[in-house]
């Protein structure tokens, strides 16, 4: 999937995160800031790279501001983000590259 | 060398502060010493005032020189004026080499960073750091070393002569020309001078600074002129709003009235709830919430205290107002409302010696039934850490943690299991400050642990409707929501010590290093 244009998705509030994704310049670029880096930095790395390989896109600079959301909600910011990109707003893919 | 609480103590540490690993609690029990006394300097004349023109001038009557040690009180806590003005002048003057000895530091004193960027402070002695100075010594700004002590533990290194205090800055809420010094009746009231007492007793030198200055004699004095070389006025010590906050609004937070509704059932069946029971409590939403719920049940049940202790609240003094407590012993006022009623004759004021010294001969802490703490971390062994942030970083202070879970027959310690994706119950605490066999119950909202040492309690518990977890099924509860933390990456530099309340070595803390992702 190509990121057609720049997307936010997600917020600065405690437990949540907020990415944005904009087009890559041949590959992912992961930016990370987060409260808890020193102890899950290497674990949202994991899942933001996990997340993006499920969704296909591998060309992409993804911005991650976390405040300590868990897994599954930098997972589901992630999505948000990237098909927002696509201006994607219906038929979203619920249990197939979602999940 | 490792210590009873499993940590490896380095021996470059031990030769430089001549200090030896902790052995556990009681290792001291018994010990004989002498105690330090301070150098005095006799006032026979009758000249009648020992006000002098400010405080450069009372710095330098006391002979300020490079290298000395000067202390601090923390009850005008985040509204304090004293330290950043005396370290101003200080500076001015050009001194190097200073050794802060105070009872507690907090961000209110985040404009001192610059003095200990340039070498005017070079050691710091506290109950804790917080804000800017935290992150300057975890970054390993402080040249020397940064002490953490327990409010006893303090008290403890100044009688015995480990730290000798040169000059000790007493801020006075109300003071007469001859020194005697009052927490109460002036304009930025604190309540009690508790914490400054061993520095008034045991320091060469004593400065008073005040911003209400009263007729001749200021009794009962908290602090006695006998004490006191000098007197400064200032025009302010303090920022009143900032000092005693009026009563924090009771708690609505569904998660923290929950585990103080499990506080208090937990409190109410076990052994020691009985009439003549002691009390304490810190100043969390959790601990006050269930001073309020417990003063429910004791009125339900017709069970009255002898004694509550603090740190005082609202709620506290609630229970004196209400004749559901003897009495009660004060080292510090939080709120309004416990300023207020030191003036009651049922209120005693207490020094932070006669509080938590594990130095002298009993402390009040050995006579609590018990005590309610919080904490940043508890882990497996039921270590507790109150000091360094999960991120590694100096964030907060070890007060009377470990001197009231140390003394109490019941230490409770109540967490939320998660701070954000925090796991506030772990396999291994980032720093230990309270060792695991003062802890004997740790309440989160996901469940109760007894600590397995503490088998009475756990039979004293069988029949009661709780949810008792192991300490080890907490923390898998965590970790299965939050994932399993890694470990903070320290840099080796040693910064700062984790001192014991009895003055040996808890455990160190490193300076940080920035994040780095690993390999895979």
């Amino acid at each position: 999937m190509e990121i057609l244009k720049p997307a936010i998705a997600g917020t600065l509030e405690s437990s949540d995160c907020q990415v944005s994704v904009e087009a890559g310049e041949g590959g992912i670029e992961l930016e990370l800031n987060s409260v808890v880096i020193n102890q899950f930095g290497n674990q949202i790395r994991k899942v933001a790279l996990e997340t993006l390989e499920r969704l296909g896109v591998n060309n992409v600079k993804l911005t991650i501001v976390d405040m300590g959301a868990l897994d599954c909600t930098i997972k589901a910011r992630i999505e948000g983000a990237v098909y927002r990109s696509q201006g994607q707003k219906e038929h979203l893919p619920w249990g197939g590259v979602i999940r | 060398m490792i210590n009873a609480v499993g940590r490896d103590i380095p021996e470059e540490i031990l030769e430089m502060t001549g200090k030896e690993v902790f052995r556990g609690n009681h290792y001291f029990d018994g010990y004989t010493y002498r105690k330090h006394g301070p150098s005095t300097t006799c006032v026979i004349n009758s000249n009648g005032s020992k006000l002098v023109s400010g405080l450069r001038e009372a710095i330098e009557k006391c002979g300020i020189r490079d290298g000395m040690t000067i202390s601090f009180h923390h009850h005008f806590r985040e509204g304090d004026y004293v330290v950043n003005m005396v370290m101003e002048e200080i500076h001015k003057m050009g001194i190097k080499d200073i050794t802060i000895c105070a009872s507690s530091l907090g961000k209110a004193h985040d404009p001192i960073v610059p003095y200990i960027e340039d070498g005017t402070i070079t050691n710091i002695r506290s109950s804790g750091v917080r804000g800017k100075i935290g992150e300057a010594i975890s970054k390993g700004k402080l040249k020397g070393l940064a002490v953490m002590q327990s409010h006893g533990g303090r008290v403890r290194s100044i009688a015995t002569g480990e730290v000798e205090i040169d000059i000790a800055f007493i801020g006075a809420p109300t003071c007469d020309d001859y020194g005697n010094c009052r927490g109460i009746g002036g304009k930025s009231n604190c309540g009690v001078l508790s914490y400054a007492m061993a520095d008034a007793l045991h320091a060469d030198k004593v400065i008073a600074i005040t911003d209400c200055l009263v007729p001749f004699p200021n009794f009962p004095a908290h602090i006695s002129m006998t004490r006191v070389d000098y007197v400064v006025e200032v025009d302010a010590i303090g920022d009143p709003e900032k000092i005693a906050t009026g009563a924090a609004k009771p708690t609505t937070d569904q998660r923290k009235l929950m585990m103080a509704d499990y506080c208090t059932r937990f409190v109410v069946n076990s052994p020691y709830f009985k009439n003549g029971f002691s009390y304490q409590t810190g100043v969390g939403g959790a601990s006050i919430a269930s001073t309020i719920s417990l003063a429910r049940e004791m009125r339900k049940r017709n069970v009255r205290m002898r004694f509550g202790v603090g740190g005082l609240t609202k709620p506290m003094c609630d229970l004196l107002i209400n004749d559901q407590v003897d009495c009660l012993l004060d080292t510090q006022d939080f709120d309004l409302d416990a300023v207020e009623s030191v003036k009651d004759l049922r209120h005693f004021r207490i020094s932070a010696g006669q509080y938590a010294d594990p130095f002298n001969k009993g402390a009040v802490v050995n006579k609590l039934d018990f005590v309610i703490l919080a904490a940043l971390e508890v882990d497996v062994n039921f270590n507790c850490n109150v000091v360094v942030g999960s991120d590694g970083m100096l964030t907060g202070a070890q007060g009377g943690h470990p001197d009231t879970a140390a003394g109490a027959k019941c230490a409770i310690v109540i967490a939320p299991l998660l701070q954000g994706r925090i796991p506030a119950i772990c396999t291994e605490v980032t720093t230990v400050t309270t060792p695991g066999e003062s802890v004997d119950v740790v309440i989160t909202d996901y469940g109760i642990a007894i600590n397995p040492r503490r088998q009475d309690l756990i039979e004293a518990m069988k029949e009661v409707d709780l949810p008792f977890k192991t300490i080890e099924e907490l923390r898998d509860m965590a970790y299965s929501i939050t994932g399993e933390p890694e470990r903070v990456q320290f840099a080796d530099r040693v910064v700062g010590i984790i001192e014991s309340r009895d003055g040996t070595i808890m455990d160190v803390v490193r300076q940080i290093k920035s994040f780095e992702f690993s390999d895979k």
